[in-house]
């Protein structure tokens, strides 16, 4: 205990409350790469929150609960990969749009589901591991949806590597007309990498309204989305600095709930904002120091790709 | 001819408005290099396109080795053999070597087996190359290499080459060409096109020459001329430049110690370069481009701002003046990029008229447009420089890449300037249109106003200036009397032997 807060306590709720910042971001992630930016994460995670509330409600399956808001963020994204991709719609005003449409369509569905409990989703037991002194509550009293998220990071980060399909997806997103050159469909990577990127983002919302809250409210992302948008860029498009990134907000979020509840005299709006203050402004200065080098953003983010050019 | 590796006939594929390709036929045998001729708009870049698959033909048919070949998509025509290497390059910046090549292949070996195999391919063709070096921070020449090195791991019995040798140095072509030739010793065969004669005339077995998506002749490059090929691809009588009758003045324009950080990522930084210009006199420079050609040509042009006392027009120090303030003391640039720097790609010709025309023209009255005076401008660029579009209310974008230059360079060549700066004049221009853009740069200095013209075509150089410079790495050699300098000598110029430079002072 320091100040009335307990750092075990502190930091096991810090790989909680990560957790739906860092499966959208690492979603984006791979949807940037491929070289589309979609600002509709925040409606994505939205819809994920009450599809996945809903169905874990009445499956009664916290499991099949987070598969259907997976499944809702990826629809949603789908229609914006129809927009975009084939339609060649504009990818900034059709992302923006998405996400106020996520957040009208959730509030209509979600009116029936109001004040209601889902079902637990269970921890898992490590048995001796859970047990171990100080190391135990903080790495190994977690749900299974924080080691899967923690999986994902490093399979993500994996694939893109390694992969010959995380090439490719990087070869779409570097020079979009060179990989139609060579035959690689462009179109069929960006639609498939925007629908992994909206399961995770659909996933993250999910956690919200199952795990973390857990409760379905209207607008219950409160910017979660755009947080995870701000960590890809600042994070210069690397998963392993996206899990830095969210693991830094989700660590502001649960310290400032730990002050509100410890009763400093700080208020609590400034409080609630410090975790989207303070991250933004460490990302800033972690892409700043890093400029040099590495080159950043994929050459085709957010252009339109179209065969006949 | 028996045993021809590809045999095309009849092949039609026609667009909207305009038929690209009008019953094509020819044959390659293996280890033959047969050049494809042709004007802009000739039709070659669809013709190969057809053959690697990335185009599907109206009509007609091809057969490879002997069977029917109809490739659905450049998968299958790598598949079957044939290989092609770009005219743009179609690689990757961001990402390495090594890795560039693995996407050009159907099944790659794991990265460190297929970095040693680049390694011994690049050797054995006398093309060195490091497969762990990441591809933005390569030349033009290395860039080349590694899109032919990509074809040459999948063993193709056709190499497509488009326009090879348009960003190459000397030195670099004659590496080239003995690849070629070993290739073709191997039995590969190369269909090569280019706009280049003399190197066709150089390398290649047989030629095909197209003009208006139709085959017009065949021929054997070498029993030819090269004012015979271009007569052939032409259609017509062809004029040559005429340089006679020019007197330098006073010295009008100069550049002084000029330095520039970089503008982009990968792009040089300007160092140390400085020249002077007399009124009459046109300035050569040459180098591959990505050597600071555009940074030189925005200083110049008043995009990039630079030191104060760099940059001076009849002893007026003009560092610090914007584009519109250079326009109004007589300074006028021509970019390179066409589309999106020198012309709006949505806008009219009219409109694209009056972007620069009108600080010298009176193409507004009191803020407003005025649109007759500047339809007419125009008009005047549209029929002085044989633009051959439908009419001023046409878009940039719609015009030819050839067409749209000549707009480009009219529209400045027209406003009377003092000083022009233009960077790749003729660049994917065909012959004839190129002849008359040199022509009207020439005919602008007799008129008594200094040319600096930044191109990577040797020979143009060669032909249009008074003086030579390369730009290599961002550092200018200091400028020599084009009259009596070797090629050879070019090529240590643009390769950057700085002994040169030396030698020159």
């Amino acid at each position: 205990m320091i100040g009335g807060i307990d750092i075990v306590t502190l930091i096991a709720a810090l790989m909680a409350a990560s957790t739906p910042v860092l499966l959208a971001a690492t979603g984006e992630l791979v949807a940037e790469k491929a070289g589309v930016l979609n600002l509709g994460v925040e409606g994505m995670m939205i819809l994920g929150a009450v599809a996945g509330f809903a169905t874990a409600v009445t499956t009664g399956s916290p499991v099949l609960g987070f598969i259907g808001g997976a499944i809702a963020g990826a629809l949603l994204a789908s229609l914006f990969a129809l927009l975009t991709q084939i339609l060649l719609s504009n990818q900034t005003a059709t992302g923006l749009a998405l996400t106020l449409f996520g957040l009208g369509l959730s509030a209509l569905f979600g009116k029936g589901f109001e004040g209601i409990r889902p079902p637990p989703t269970t921890k898992i037991d490590l048995g001796p591991l859970s047990d171990m002194p100080v190391l135990g509550p903080i790495l190994f009293h977690h749900d299974w949806v924080v080691y899967l998220s923690l999986i994902l990071v490093a399979v993500t980060w994996a694939f893109l590597k390694y992969s010959r399909m995380g090439l490719i997806i990087r070869a779409v997103g570097e020079n979009h007309d060179a990989a139609h050159a060579l035959g690689y469909r462009v179109i069929a990577v960006r639609f498939a990498a925007l629908a992994f990127g909206g399961a995770l983002a659909g996933m993250g919302g999910a956690y919200l309204s199952l795990v973390r809250v857990p409760q379905w409210t209207e607008g219950m992302t409160a910017g979660a989305g755009w947080i995870a948008l701000a960590i890809v860029v600042f994070a210069s498009w690397k998963p392993e600095r996206v899990l830095i990134g969210a693991y830094l907000f989700g660590g502001i979020t649960a310290l400032q709930l730990q002050l509100q509840a410890a009763g400093y005299a700080i208020p609590v709006h400034l409080l609630s904002m410090a975790p989207y203050v303070i991250t933004v402004l460490v990302l800033v200065i972690l892409s700043a120091t890093h400029r040099h080098g590495a080159p950043a953003a994929p050459a085709a983010l957010g252009r339109s790709f179209h065969a006949s050019n | 001819m028996t045993g021809a590796l590809l045999k095309i006939e009849g092949l039609t594929k026609a667009y909207p408005g305009v038929v690209a390709n009008d019953g094509v036929g020819f044959q390659v045998a293996p280890g033959e290099v047969h050049a494809l001729l042709g004007e802009n708009g000739a039709g070659k870049s669809t013709l190969v396109k057809m053959i690697y698959g990335l185009v599907k033909p109206d009509a007609g048919t091809m057969q490879f080795q002997g069977a029917p070949y109809t490739p659905p998509e450049p998968r299958a025509a790598r598949a079957a053999g044939v290989a092609m290497v770009f005219q743009h390059f179609s690689l990757f910046e961001a990402l390495r070597v090594a890795e560039n090549v693995a996407l050009g292949m159907e099944n790659p070996p794991p990265m460190r087996a297929l970095s040693t195999r680049i390694h011994e391919i690049s050797t054995a063709y006398g093309l060195p190359l490091d497969p762990a070096r990441t591809v933005g921070d390569l030349s033009a020449g290395e860039r080349q290499r590694v899109e032919i090195i990509r074809c040459l791991l999948q063993d193709p019995k056709l190499l497509i080459m488009d326009e090879p040798t348009s960003v190459l140095t000397p030195q670099e072509v004659e590496i080239l060409f003995g690849t070629l030739r070993k290739l073709a010793a191997e039995g590969t065969a190369i269909l090569y096109i280019s706009h280049k004669l003399e190197e066709i005339r150089s390398l290649c077995d047989s030629a095909t020459i197209l003009r208006g998506g139709k085959v017009v002749a065949s021929c054997t490059p070498r029993e030819n001329s090269a004012r015979e090929l271009a007569e052939l691809m032409v259609g017509g009588e062809f004029a040559a430049t005429d340089r006679a009758g020019r007197k330098l003045g006073a010295k009008i324009f100069e550049v002084a110690h000029l330095n520039l950080a970089p503008m982009s990522q990968f792009g040089p930084a300007l160092k140390d370069v400085s020249f002077t210009l007399a009124a009459g006199e046109v300035l050569g420079i040459g180098g591959v481009a990505g050597n600071g050609q555009e940074e030189l040509l925005s200083t110049l042009s008043g995009e990039s701002p630079s030191a104060p006392g760099t940059v001076s027009l009849h002893g007026q120090d003009i560092a610090d003046l914007g584009p519109n303030d250079r326009r109004r003391l007589g300074l006028l640039a021509a970019p390179e990029e066409r589309l999106g720097h020198a012309a709006v790609p949505n806008l009219s010709l009219t409109e694209n008229a009056i972007l620069t025309g009108t600080v010298r023209r009176p193409l507004t009255r009191n803020g407003f447009l005025n649109m007759g005076a500047a339809k007419r401008f125009a008009e005047e660029i549209i029929s002085g420089f044989d633009v051959r579009t439908p009419g001023p209310h046409v878009a940039a974008r719609a015009l030819s890449g050839g067409n749209l230059q000549k707009f480009v360079i009219g529209r400045e060549v027209l406003q009377a300037p003092e000083v022009l700066v233009v960077n790749q004049p003729t660049w994917g221009v065909d012959a004839a249109a190129a002849a008359s853009i040199r022509q009207s740069l020439l005919d602008l200095a007799s008129k008594g106003a200094a040319v600096i013209v930044i191109s990577q075509d040797l020979d143009e150089l060669m032909e249009i200036s008074d003086r030579f410079c390369a730009l290599n790495e961002g550092r200018l050699s200091a400028p020599r009397p084009t009259e009596g300098l070797s090629m050879e000598e070019i090529g240590l110029m643009l390769g950057g032997a700085h002994g040169m430079q030396e030698a020159a002072r």
